[in-house]
């Protein structure tokens, strides 16, 4: 009983005070205060969406877009439990977001896209405005002399062959963390039999667990590790010019796209602004940035056009079942015990949360 | 009322009525059409979404194994990827095992009615302001070494489904409307086939001659029998009204003619008998008057014969010369009696035309009578018959008094003219006259003379 009072004490101080009620990873004002702020709850980093906001600040003088970077754990837990008020919410955590959606969190948005795909949105609430591929890195120093792997199955060969190499230099996303990460590993499971033997052998080779992708990218970049598997493409596209050491690889066998989705919640404070700035992120200048960055382009004419190993995940119903806790437990136990193998309790490989 | 005053005698159209009824009972079914057909396919496409939540429903149940510690559930992502892939519907689901949430929305309402067997029960309910459609299924599962029941739901909205159903309706309603637009020139056109016998027999019947009592004999649609069975019922009865009477006043007319000459002879008899001045005068007015009234009768005799003669038109081919001197012989007694010099012209060759002999001989008779009547003493009257190209003209000529007023109107039943104060006569002569020409074909013209006198000329045009 004290504890529902207490509960219900700290969602009573949490929606008075949304803001501060989730964990923030960075937040950034584009254009100047007194212009009508329009808030933005989202998972890409600020670097990321810093070209086109800017844009969008330059275009609309009256306006200011605060953007507010968080997890999309957080994004979901801000949106769903503690109510708090944005005008738009961006992410890639496609499961999440379509439950969101689907939930009712989500309202209508009358906007004309041409060129956008049918399975890019959901209904007129969930908008994908952004192709991210979900790419495998390697620091070419880290390989050495080894040939880079060609496909999932030559990865494990190369692994497996190479223990001293790449033991405990192998990053990947910790599904127990990152929203996005547990999406990853869904799809995979849902894409391929041989993940699972990839998983094994990460494990046992003591891979390394993180929350994003900006913190594998570090670690490849600062030579701690060999190999980042599944990382967002566009992050890695902002170093892989000016550092050789950098490779993208190709695995042929597929290629998964996540889609990042926006929508205007119901509860926008000024939905208006949040459908500007959505116009905006859709807008063909604005889609050719994010298809510079992705290397792919959502929007056919936009950027480049997708290759052909190219996996795009679609904003679909059926997204609702990863979100499912049964399946959601069964697949993290199935993910625990390939990867955390004779792990002595209490001593997991998981690095703690990036600030 | 503006209306009917404007149009007087107008009432209301039958054609725009017809057509009225027509759109109004377009409009009608084009409403119930569209009602149905939407109807239909709200039911049809119910039923077969229902049959996918079913399908649905069932696959998820399916998907549910007993482990060691608990219960697995392998929720298929092709099943709600097709559940939501029609209009793009919102999914909403629970697993309950004895009553107990497991996953899913705990907070999905629970079947009205607990679901039995394998088959699953359907209904519908709001939840987070949105229609549900349901369907949930049970299944036993032997969890932990016990029984347990699992209710699995699964509701999704139908949007699309409702979106079709709605979709479906319009285009019923719209193909409809468009029929209705094609039949708009077909319903005028039947509207007018409709009320085209009317107007025909309206015409028929109008293009009557004033005095044509036969019954109507036209081609008509069996609905419009009754109106004509109508209107011959009413000539019918008209025509033997109007014999009644005409064959009332002829019997009026000889009963009376008989005993008027039995008393003129007995007048005059006992005027040749007295010798009393006095009484002889009084006689002598005696026989005038009855005289008179004898004329009159056989007016009227002449009239209800040419009326007959008229309606049971029996035309011969005649000789009209030989007519006209067989008049003026028969009136001679008169001419001489009164000293009037009667001439002729024309009549010494045989004019041929077609008609009645008698009604002929009837109207010159009443032509010669009424110029020796106004002619005074030694006056002349000349008779002749001129043929042209184009008509025949049979004149007779006085040079009495002449007419005043308005010569066309001395034609009518019983009119005199003005100026006749000190004859006697029935007004009827002309209106026989000119009975006749009309049965023929012909008119009668009255008009003065220059010299003074009147001209009464009958013309009958070449058939």
């Amino acid at each position: 009983m004290r504890r529902i009072i207490i509960s219900l004490g700290l969602t009573a101080w949490l929606s008075a005070n949304p803001a501060h009620a989730f964990e923030i990873e960075a937040e950034q004002d584009f254009g100047l205060p007194p212009a009508a702020p329009i808030e933005v709850l989202s998972n890409a980093d600020i670097e990321a969406m810093a070209a086109v906001l800017t844009d969008f600040a330059a275009r609309h003088p009256t306006r200011r877009v605060h953007y507010v970077q968080a997890s999309s754990a957080e994004i979901q837990r801000a949106i769903r439990d503690e109510g708090a008020r944005f005008d738009l919410v961006i992410s890639s955590a496609m499961d999440l977001q379509m439950k969101l959606a689907n939930d009712g969190f989500a309202a209508s948005v009358e906007l004309d896209v041409p060129g956008l795909p049918d399975w890019a949105r959901w209904r007129d609430q969930l908008w994908g405005m952004a192709l991210e591929p979900v790419v495998t890195l390697a620091s070419r120093r880290g390989f050495g002399d080894l040939p880079l792997p060609r496909s999932r199955r030559e990865l494990i060969a190369t692994l497996r062959e190479n223990p001293d190499r790449f033991a405990g230099r192998i990053a990947s996303y910790d599904p127990e963390v990152s929203g996005v990460g547990y999406f990853l590993v869904s799809q995979d499971d849902q894409g391929s039999d041989g993940f699972w033997r990839l998983a094994e052998v990460m494990g046992r080779l003591d891979a390394r667990l993180f929350c994003c992708s900006g913190d594998m990218i570090e670690e490849l970049r600062a030579g701690r590790v060999a190999l980042a598997y599944n990382v967002v493409a566009s992050y890695a596209a902002r170093f892989r010019p000016d550092d050789p050491d950098l490779v993208q690889l190709e695995l042929d066998d597929y290629v998964l796209a996540i889609l990042r989705s926006a929508f205007v919640p119901v509860a926008a404070p000024d939905p208006e602004g949040g459908e500007l700035l959505l116009a905006h992120l859709l807008s063909p200048w604005s889609q050719g940035i994010i298809a510079d960055s992705a290397g792919v382009a959502l929007i056919p004419g936009t950027g480049p056009a997708p290759g052909p190993s190219l996996r795009p995940i679609r904003l679909d119903a059926g997204l609702l079942v990863y979100d499912d806790r049964l399946r959601r437990a069964s697949l993290l136990s199935e993910w625990r015990a390939a990867l955390i193998q004779d792990m002595p309790a209490g001593e997991t490989p998981t690095t703690p949360e990036a600030p | 009322m503006i209306r009917t005053m404007m149009r007087p005698g107008g009432g209301v159209s039958l054609r725009r009525r017809l057509v009225w009824q027509f759109i109004l009972l377009s409009a009608v079914l084009v409403a119930g059409l569209a009602f149905t057909v939407g109807w239909v396919a709200d039911r049809a496409s119910r039923a077969s979404q229902d049959a996918v939540l079913g399908a649905a429903v069932t696959a998820v149940a399916d998907g549910i194994r007993s482990v060691d510690d608990g219960l697995e559930l392998e929720l298929p992502y092709g099943t709600f990827s097709m559940l939501g892939a029609m209009g793009e519907e919102r999914i909403f689901y629970a697993v309950r095992v004895d009553g107990d949430p497991a996953t899913g929305y705990d907070d999905l309402p629970m079947p009205p009615m607990p679901p039995e067997g394998l088959v699953p029960v359907f209904w519908s309910t709001d939840f987070r302001d949105a229609r549900l459609r349901l369907a949930s299924v049970s299944r036993s599962l032997l969890i932990e070494d016990r029984a347990r029941q699992v209710v699995v739901t699964l509701g999704q909205t139908r949007h699309g489904q409702a979106a079709i159903a709605r979709d479906t309706a319009r285009s019923a309603a719209w193909a409809a409307a468009a029929f209705m637009a094609l039949a708009l020139p077909v319903a005028l056109l039947a509207a007018g086939a409709v009320l085209g016998p009317i107007r025909r027999l309206a015409q028929v019947v109008a293009a009557r001659g004033p005095r044509d009592l036969r019954p109507v004999r036209h081609q008509t649609p069996r609905e419009l029998q009754p109106l004509l069975r109508s209107i011959n019922g009413l000539i019918a009865r008209l025509r033997a009204a109007l014999e009644m009477t005409e064959t009332f006043i002829f019997e009026a007319a000889h009963r009376i003619r008989t005993p008027l000459s039995l008393v003129r002879t007995e007048a005059e008899l006992a005027l040749s008998e007295t010798d009393d001045p006095a009484t002889a005068a009084r006689l002598r007015r005696i026989v005038r008057a009855v005289g008179e009234s004898s004329r009159s009768a056989n007016q009227i005799l002449d009239h209800a014969m040419v009326l007959y003669r008229s309606d049971q038109f029996a035309a011969g081919p005649l000789d009209i010369a030989a007519i006209v001197q067989e008049v003026v012989r028969a009136t001679a007694p008169i001419a001489e009696m009164r000293e009037i010099e009667v001439t002729t012209e024309g009549l010494a060759l045989p004019v041929q035309m077609h008609g009645d002999a008698r009604m002929f001989e009837i109207a010159l008779r009443n032509l010669m009578d009424n110029a020796l009547k106004y002619t005074p003493s030694e006056g002349h009257v000349h008779v002749a018959i001129r043929p042209s190209r184009t008509e025949l003209r049979i004149e007779v000529l006085d040079d009495g008094r002449g007419i005043e007023g308005d010569p066309a109107a001395l034609v009518a039943r019983f009119r005199r003219g003005g100026n006749v104060g000190d004859t006697g006569g029935s007004g009827l002569g002309l209106t026989i006259v000119s009975e006749v020409a009309a049965a023929h074909g012909g008119r009668l013209i009255v008009a003065p003379r220059e010299t003074g006198g009147t001209c009464a000329a009958l013309s009958f045009p070449w058939a």
